[in-house]
């Protein structure tokens, strides 16, 4: 269907890869994004946390899969989704792996629960990081079969860090399309960490997030950083959407600023960037951190096209009354068509796209299971 | 031979239908057991039990012979019905929800 659709337009395709409560589903279009073919349930009744795409090799997807009955595995597909194979599931921690501190405060020790996020090497489609829960991050350098720990993350300040209500999971991995030794990871409740040396050593580089809900709303770490994105053409200007807060750095992390601006919540969780343009950015207020749906009931993404600071609502094609969903930190990307196309799905099912830069949108599906994460593959 | 019932998704993992049945050298016992069907099944590895600790997962359990095995220590030797394979060894995931 896929390929008859690009034959008949002579354009692009696109691959929307979503990870919902109950299973993956692709959803594929061709370059107009009009009309969309659905496939899925892949993985029924399992957890789908995320998955993703080699930028190098389209085909090559790689699926985080788990329920708390059976925990984790890795499923790994070689042909765009059609079949999958499960890879290797085994996230050791590295040595001993001691302790970080518990909800009471107490020393508690460092345990596995699943993969929330997988970002596949910029370079070599075997090679492959996945961010877990308890935060830690792993690599895979034989297309997800073996897995080991870079430890210097979890050794520059783990036993500081401290769950939050969401578990304490390594959620965002940024890479530097100009630099294969540095890397951005995000951390629920505890910040964001970079590295300059291909993930042997890290530091935190939280300078600049103010956080009233910790002791010293100024720490090093503790944090409770939701997301960030960047531009592959700017790798130095980062986006944040922290718990509470839109941030910004042009320093790679080492300083940020508030640009929350005139957005009716700065709470929420995905941040986005525009394809061609690095100064546009995408977000999508929910009310509170206790309220977690959007304000007045009107699903509202928001854009700023001055890189932070004047951001506009964009609601055409999305519910103004009544609504009452999220949107999550993975569940949220864009395509590199022209115009720029953006996705998001929600905790009610919902998978929304804009065909022409958030100007208005259109539900390419309405009933799936709450939606854990969307990626977005434009297809040569 | 050991007859194993399987739950469903792990069925579907392991791309089997109906029991598996699985030779186990030495006494048998859910250590020797698990790691028989892993043996055999290696993508069924760390669903059951834990890949660093061994232990059972929380929410699987083990029933044979209308008892409860869930908590017996992993080298107990299984109920003789299950060794001789008039038994089946049934792992399930827990009742969840409300």
């Amino acid at each position: 269907m896929e390929s008859k659709l690009r034959e008949e337009s002579g354009m692009s395709g696109i691959r929307v890869l979503v990870g919902t409560r109950k299973g993956a589903f692709l959803l594929t279009s061709d370059g107009k994004r009009q009309r969309w073919d659905v496939s899925g349930p892949h993985f029924g009744g399992w957890e789908i946390y995320h998955l993703k795409g080699s930028p190098t090799d389209p085909d090559r997807l790689y699926a985080s899969q788990s329920t708390s009955w059976f925990g984790q595995l890795i499923q790994r597909s070689s042909d765009g989704g059609k079949t999958w194979e499960p890879v290797g599931n085994k996230f050791a921690y590295d040595g001993v792996p001691g302790t970080h501190l518990w909800y009471d405060g107490t020393p508690h020790p460092w345990e596995f629960a699943r993969v929330w996020h997988l970002e596949p090497s910029l370079s070599d489609p075997d090679t492959v990081y996945a961010g877990v829960e308890d935060a830690a991050l792993f690599r895979s350098t034989d297309g997800g079969r073996t897995w080991r720990e870079l430890p210097g993350l979890r050794a520059c300040s783990g036993a500081q860090w401290q769950p939050g209500a969401g578990g304490m999971c390594l959620h965002t991995i940024v890479l530097d399309p100009t630099d294969p030794a540095r890397l951005v990871v995000a951390i629920s409740s505890a910040g964001a960490f970079r590295s300059d040396d291909a993930g042997k050593t890290w530091r935190p580089v939280n300078r600049g997030l103010r956080s009233e809900q910790i002791p010293n709303p100024t720490a090093e770490v503790g944090h409770c950083v939701h997301r960030i994105a960047m531009h592959p053409s700017r790798p130095d200007v980062l986006f944040m959407q922290k718990h509470w807060d839109v941030m910004r750095s042009d320093d790679a992390g080492q300083s940020w600023r508030e640009v929350s601006g005139n957005l009716p919540s700065d709470f929420g969780f995905p941040i986005e960037v525009h394809a061609h343009e690095p100064e546009t950015i995408y977000v999508v207020p929910i009310k509170s951190d206790s309220e977690h749906y959007p304000p007045e009931g009107k699903l509202r993404v928001y854009r700023s096209r001055t890189g932070g600071n004047e951001w506009e609502a964009l609601t055409k094609g999305l519910p103004q009354s009544d609504c009452y969903v999220n949107v999550l930190r993975d569940a949220m990307a864009v395509d590199s068509l022209d115009p720029c196309g953006v996705y998001f799905g929600t905790s009610g099912g919902q998978v929304y796209a804009s065909a022409n830069a958030g100007d208005r949108w259109d539900a390419i599906v309405r009933d799936l299971p709450p939606v854990l994460s969307v990626e977005v593959q434009t297809l040569p | 031979m050991i007859r194993v019932a399987l739950p469903e998704h792990l069925r579907t993992l392991a791309r089997i239908q109906g029991e598996v049945r699985l030779d186990v050298p030495g006494e048998a016992t859910q250590r020797s057991l698990l790691d028989a069907l892993e043996a055999s099944h290696p993508m069924l590895r760390g669903t059951i039990r834990d890949h660093v600790t061994q232990r059972r997962r929380a929410y699987v359990r083990f029933f044979a012979c209308q008892q409860d095995l869930s908590n017996e220590l992993p080298d107990t030797p299984l109920p003789g019905a299950v060794a001789s394979g008039a038994e089946p060894f049934r792992i399930l995931g827990a009742v969840a929800g409300g």
